[in-house]
């Protein structure tokens, strides 16, 4: 490529980055403000005052603390049931298999706030009062289609040969399974269910139609940005920040490819 | 007493014969093959034993026990797959520990075996790596290891030495000789390459389109084949019709000798003329086509092949006759 081609294709490339990580590192340098009145919007001054006390704010901690659990267990729920799905529809012969694959890839295609209309329809309908256990079963719905999609193209890669392998060692089929699919799929489980806690983490449409008197992180948020904006809310979305960095950090570290 | 026995044992796949109702006996301690080209059920043969198909007829037995309904991990051989399917995420070490780890074997005995089973396949130093840090040869030990350290009553091999390159797939071959000689266990390969079949089998079956050909020694089955099938798969060969017009006989193309004299006493011949020289190193093809316009191959020694030999040579072939063998069932 000529000097002038690869100095474009870096300008670009630096364009792009910066585009992606400018609100973040706006976000990360609010947290430092020292800002007058009760919206941090404009930049006053340095301090570590926020810092100190990250969890200062009560309630804002508690939705925080609220959003973590819900993230936790929709997403291990998701990635358990789609990882079931994913088992039978990469090795079962299922008859019908391209259609229910696409039936799993459709409620993707669904606006969320339809999902979230219909939802709340149903747990009304079904008399369900609204609170912890619907936003579970909402959070983990919606998680379902990503896990079951990304772990069935990590099974499109595995070796049905070594499942065998291992039973014709003399380990019956479960325990062929425990001591060698679970531990090659490890890897992809992980990934899964690190995407399910974001996407459940992130969401303010349907949990706002289920939540009940629940008050998730992102509920919080949009409540709170009526009234103030307080630079904890920085604090702690930097927090957030820092851990899912280091989960996806641990996520991609190099190792070697299983599948080969 | 037997250590494989199949009965009558047949596997169709919806209306496809993948294996015809099949007979064998494998003794202990044999070197067995199964050769023959792909589709011809010899992998069909080795899924059943190893219990990841079941026959819709017949009976499989194993070490004299009925095992047709008994589920791979029930039964008393160890395969090695041809890709080998080691586990990419347990060192060499666990790898081969794996069969005994199955059976709950104490952990001093188990080390002792592992160890054992990395000596024959000549790799304790490389104990510790992970599969992926090997190279193919190295990976296939592993795999016999794997196998071997069960003490089966047979190992099954599936097409093992197919992924290596020439070279290597001769060393390996010998290898695995000796190591079958050294711990006396029974062998099974499935094979489509002749040659293996030949060199390393005490005995071998033949199968064709389902159908078991012919099982016997590697020289009874080269010299004395029962059908034109097994002659012409285990090597060239030219089929002569009888004097007699009736049926055909095999005559192997280094049983051919050429030059300018007519056959002698005793001797059979045919004129031909050189159609082609096909020079292969320590012997040279020689196609010819006879006067009565059938083709011929020899295959000789430079060494014993007259000097003058070049393409549109006019020369005799002749042969003895005891050389040649009658063909039970001819080409149609």
């Amino acid at each position: 490529m000529s000097r002038l081609g690869s100095l474009m294709l870096a300008l670009g490339s630096a364009l792009v980055y910066g585009l992606l990580y400018a609100p973040i590192a706006v976000m990360v340098l609010f947290s430092f403000n020292a800002p007058r009145g009760r919206f941090n919007l404009l930049w006053q001054g340095f301090t570590l005052e926020n810092w100190r006390h990250p969890l200062r704010d009560a309630a804002l901690t508690q939705a925080f603390l609220t959003s973590l659990a819900l993230a936790l267990a929709a997403a291990l729920l998701a990635v358990l049931l789609g990882g079931l799905m994913a088992l039978a529809l990469a090795r079962a012969r299922v008859r019908g298999r391209r259609g229910i694959e696409l039936l799993l890839a459709l409620p993707l295609t669904n606006p969320e706030i339809v999902l979230a209309a219909a939802l709340l329809n149903l747990f009304v309908g079904l008399n369900l009062p609204r609170g912890p256990l619907t936003l579970l079963l909402s959070h983990s719905l919606f998680c379902l289609s990503y896990a079951a999609l990304t772990l069935k193209a990590r099974l499109a890669g595995f070796d049905p040969t070594l499942e065998l392998a291992a039973q014709d060692l003399g380990a019956p089929p479960l325990e062929a399974f425990r001591r060698v699919t679970l531990p090659l799929l490890a890897p992809g489980l992980f990934a899964a269910v690190l995407l399910c806690f974001s996407l459940s983490f992130d969401d303010y449409v349907i949990s706002s139609f289920t939540a009940g008197e629940t008050v998730t992180l992102p509920l919080y948020l949009a409540g709170a940005f009526q009234r103030e904006i307080s630079p904890q809310i920085q604090v702690l979305s930097t927090l957030v920040l820092l851990v899912s960095a280091a989960l996806l950090l641990l996520a991609c570290r190099p190792q070697e490819d299983p599948s080969r | 007493m037997d250590v494989i026995a199949l009965q009558e044992v047949s596997r169709r796949y919806g209306s496809l014969t993948a294996l015809e109702p099949l007979t064998l006996s494998i003794g202990a301690g044999e070197f067995f093959s199964l050769l023959g080209p792909s589709g011809c059920g010899k992998t069909t043969t080795l899924r059943l034993i190893a219990g990841f198909d079941r026959p819709q007829s017949g009976r499989i037995l194993l070490q004299g026990r009925d095992l047709t309904e008994a589920p791979p991990h029930r039964r008393p051989v160890n395969l090695v797959f041809q890709n080998y399917a080691l586990f990419p995420h347990l060192s060499v070490w666990d790898n081969v520990a794996f069969g005994p780890r199955s059976r709950r074997m104490a952990d001093a005995e188990l080390r002792r075996r592992v160890g054992e089973a990395l000596e024959v396949v000549r790799l304790p130093e490389l104990a510790r790596r992970r599969p992926h840090q090997l190279s193919g040869g190295q990976q296939q030990r592993v795999a016999l290891a794997r196998a071997l350290v069960n003490a089966p009553a047979a190992v099954l091999l599936d097409e093992p030495l197919a992924a290596l390159d020439p070279d290597l797939r001769r060393t390996m071959r010998r290898e695995l000789q000796a190591i079958q000689r050294e711990v006396g266990i029974t062998f099974v390969l499935v094979t489509h390459d002749r040659e293996e079949a030949l060199s390393l089998s005490d005995r071998l079956a033949v199968l064709n389109r389902g159908r078991l050909e012919q099982v016997g020694t590697p020289r009874q089955l080269y010299e004395q084949p029962r059908s034109a099938v097994v002659a012409t798969f285990l090597g060239s060969a030219n089929l002569l019709p009888e004097p007699s017009g009736a049926g055909q006989r095999l005559l192997r193309p280094e049983r051919l000798r050429l030059g300018p004299e007519p056959p002698g006493e005793g001797e059979r011949g045919l004129q031909a003329r050189v159609e082609e020289l096909v020079f292969q190193g320590a012997t040279v093809e020689v196609r010819l086509r006879s006067r009565c316009d059938r083709p011929l191959i020899a295959i000789d020694t430079s060494a014993n092949l007259p000097n003058n030999l070049r393409v549109g040579s006019e020369l005799w072939c002749r042969w003895n006759p005891a050389h040649s063998h009658a063909l039970e069932e001819p080409t149609l």
